[in-house]
């Protein structure tokens, strides 16, 4: 069992979503989050005052999957966000404990794998 | 006995006090309409190019106002040519405080041909500004800026001249009280040929575009209503009953699209949407604004009611194109204008207008003077905006690449964001005059 986080492009959410779906991983939430990655910093103006900004808004797509599904879900996220530029993001994958789920009460590689599936 | 003074002084055409100042207010109203455009189409983009759509209105002020004085004026309202009014009144040659003189009754007006020239500018800008629709999320700024300074002549100015300014379409007999031809026809079929041009968002069709904001959408469709009791009610140029008329039926028409527009939506999807609201309320000002002084109340109520039906028949079709005329203009604009052309040619009454019947009084040749003008118009703004932006695009590129619409047009184009936050912003120092040690970005 492992978390797979990929922090991605905000445009490129669709195409991750798909990518996803084709790989037939349907578990994932979303959260908006800034972060830089070693892209080119942003010139802003806002009448005299001139900054310099380095965070970039990215979107951070958490994935817990049984073993079976790791690599499957790494591809998906790889095809879905890059687009080449520096910028594109990155992916972290985590050893996971436990997994419970609520309405079940289903622990671990039961709770990860969807309905019906 | 008079002196001579006296004499030229009781010649002068005579301007009227109440009438100068419902129009200056009148002429505030109309500019108030660019700024709530911009509110209005700057909630239905993603906010990402919230500024930028923002400032496409913004910057139709700046440039269609100095086209307007340079040049634009003079070759819509000088003098009674058949396609294009004259050069006389190029930098407002002559535009001064004596009332302008109606090329085609030889009768001069009851305000100052300055406030009459303002008046008109207001006009190019909205028409100007209107445009952007089609375009907004992906054409780049700069050449936005030189279209629409070449947009303002070439096709509002013209179009203007054809039917208020003393041209063919005027002096034919067809009706447009305040703008139906230049400004909605002109604007809606210019932003299908712009939006041909400059082709779809890269993202159109593919992925979800929705709006970001429906409050600012609802808000600025507000205060352009407001500001169209000045358009149309305005463009009677007095206090006397065309302008009553017209401002009344500002109020009529657009409630019955409101209630009809409702309907459809009920029928439609079950529910009634709120940017369908706003839509609604556009369509409605558009839909009168041909026929205000034109049509009585109770047929500006059925105009209302039946032009929402196309409207909403072309905004529901027109995404499942592949023509990405982004805000609807086409819809919004040059149909309901098209439609309220018509409908002046078959409900104009005399006994309300004191000019011209309809079919339905008994004129049958009105509707085919306003069927000459819902053809002319929409062939020659869709054929001078086509090649325009072909042109323009020679010289410039007319839209950024894909990476720069994905970053979104107010940090590339502006360098601002609508929703900044401030966060791990470095203040660059102004006595270092230059940027830090790390790189920045570029458009490309």
């Amino acid at each position: 069992m492992k978390l797979v986080i990929g922090i991605v492009r905000p445009e490129r959410a669709n195409d991750v979503l798909e990518a996803l779906y084709r790989a037939e991983v349907r578990g994932v939430s979303i959260s908006r989050v800034q972060g830089h990655g070693g892209e080119l910093d942003r010139v802003e103006t806002y009448r005299g005052t001139t900054v310099q900004v380095g965070l970039s808004d990215k979107l951070r797509f958490e994935i817990a999957v049984s073993e079976a599904f790791v690599e499957a879900t790494i591809t998906a996220l790889c095809e879905g966000a890059r687009t080449g530029e520096v910028g594109d993001g990155k992916i972290f994958v985590l050893p996971m404990e436990r997994a419970v789920r609520i309405r079940t009460g289903e622990a671990d590689d039961l709770a990860v794998t969807p309905v019906g599936a | 006995m008079m002196d001579l003074a006296s004499l030229i002084a009781a010649a002068a055409p005579k301007v009227d006090t109440g009438d100068t100042a419902w129009m200056l207010a009148a002429t505030a109203l109309v500019l108030l309409m660019t700024p709530a455009l911009g509110l209005f189409y700057a909630g239905l983009v993603r906010s990402k190019n919230t500024l930028n759509t923002f400032m496409m209105c913004v910057g139709a002020i700046a440039v269609a106002v100095v086209t307007w004085a340079v040049v634009g004026y003079s070759l819509a309202f000088d003098g009674s040519g058949d396609l294009i009014g004259g050069f006389g009144h190029a930098f407002l040659n002559g535009v001064d405080f004596s009332p302008r003189v109606d090329p085609l009754t030889d009768t001069p007006g009851t305000i100052p041909g300055l406030l009459f020239m303002a008046f008109q500018a207001t006009f190019a800008i909205l028409t100007t500004a209107l445009v952007s629709g089609a375009v907004v999320e992906r054409m780049r700024f700069g050449p936005f800026l030189i279209f629409a300074a070449l947009w303002s002549v070439l096709v509002y100015a013209v179009l203007a001249h054809w039917s208020f300014g003393g041209g063919w379409l005027q002096e034919g007999g067809t009706l447009d009280f305040a703008g139906g031809v230049p400004v909605e026809m002109g604007s809606g079929f210019s932003a299908l040929a712009a939006a041909l041009v400059v082709g779809a968002r890269k993202d159109y069709g593919r992925q979800a575009l929705l709006p970001h904001n429906a409050v600012y959408v609802l808000v600025g469709a507000g205060l352009l209503w407001f500001g169209w009791f000045g358009f149309n009610g305005g463009s009677g140029f007095s206090t006397g009953n065309a302008g009553v008329l017209a401002f009344t039926n500002t109020l009529l028409t657009p409630a019955a699209t409101l209630v009809v527009w409702f309907a459809l939506d009920l029928i439609r999807g079950r529910k009634v949407t709120a940017i369908g609201a706003a839509t609604a309320i556009i369509v409605g000002c558009v839909l009168i604004t041909p026929a205000g002084g034109f049509i009585s109340p109770g047929y500006a109520m059925l105009l209302g009611g039946l032009g929402a039906l196309p409207c909403y028949a072309v905004i529901v079709w027109r995404p499942r194109t592949r023509v990405d005329e982004t805000l609807d203009v086409l819809a919004a604009h040059g149909v309901a204008g098209f439609f309220g052309i018509l409908f002046i040619g078959f409900f104009a009454n005399i006994s309300w207008n004191g000019v011209a019947d309809g079919l339905l009084f008994g004129n049958a040749a009105q509707l085919g003077d306003q069927a000459l003008a819902a053809v002319a118009a929409p062939a020659y703004a869709f054929a001078m905006t086509f090649v325009l932006l072909k042109v323009i695009g020679l010289f410039s590129p007319l839209r950024g690449s894909d990476r720069d619409e994905g970053i979104g047009m107010d940090v590339i184009h502006h360098g601002e964001e609508a929703y900044a936050t401030g966060e791990g912003a470095i203040l660059v120092r102004p006595e270092s005059g230059a940027e830090g040690d790390r790189q920045v970005a570029r458009a490309t």
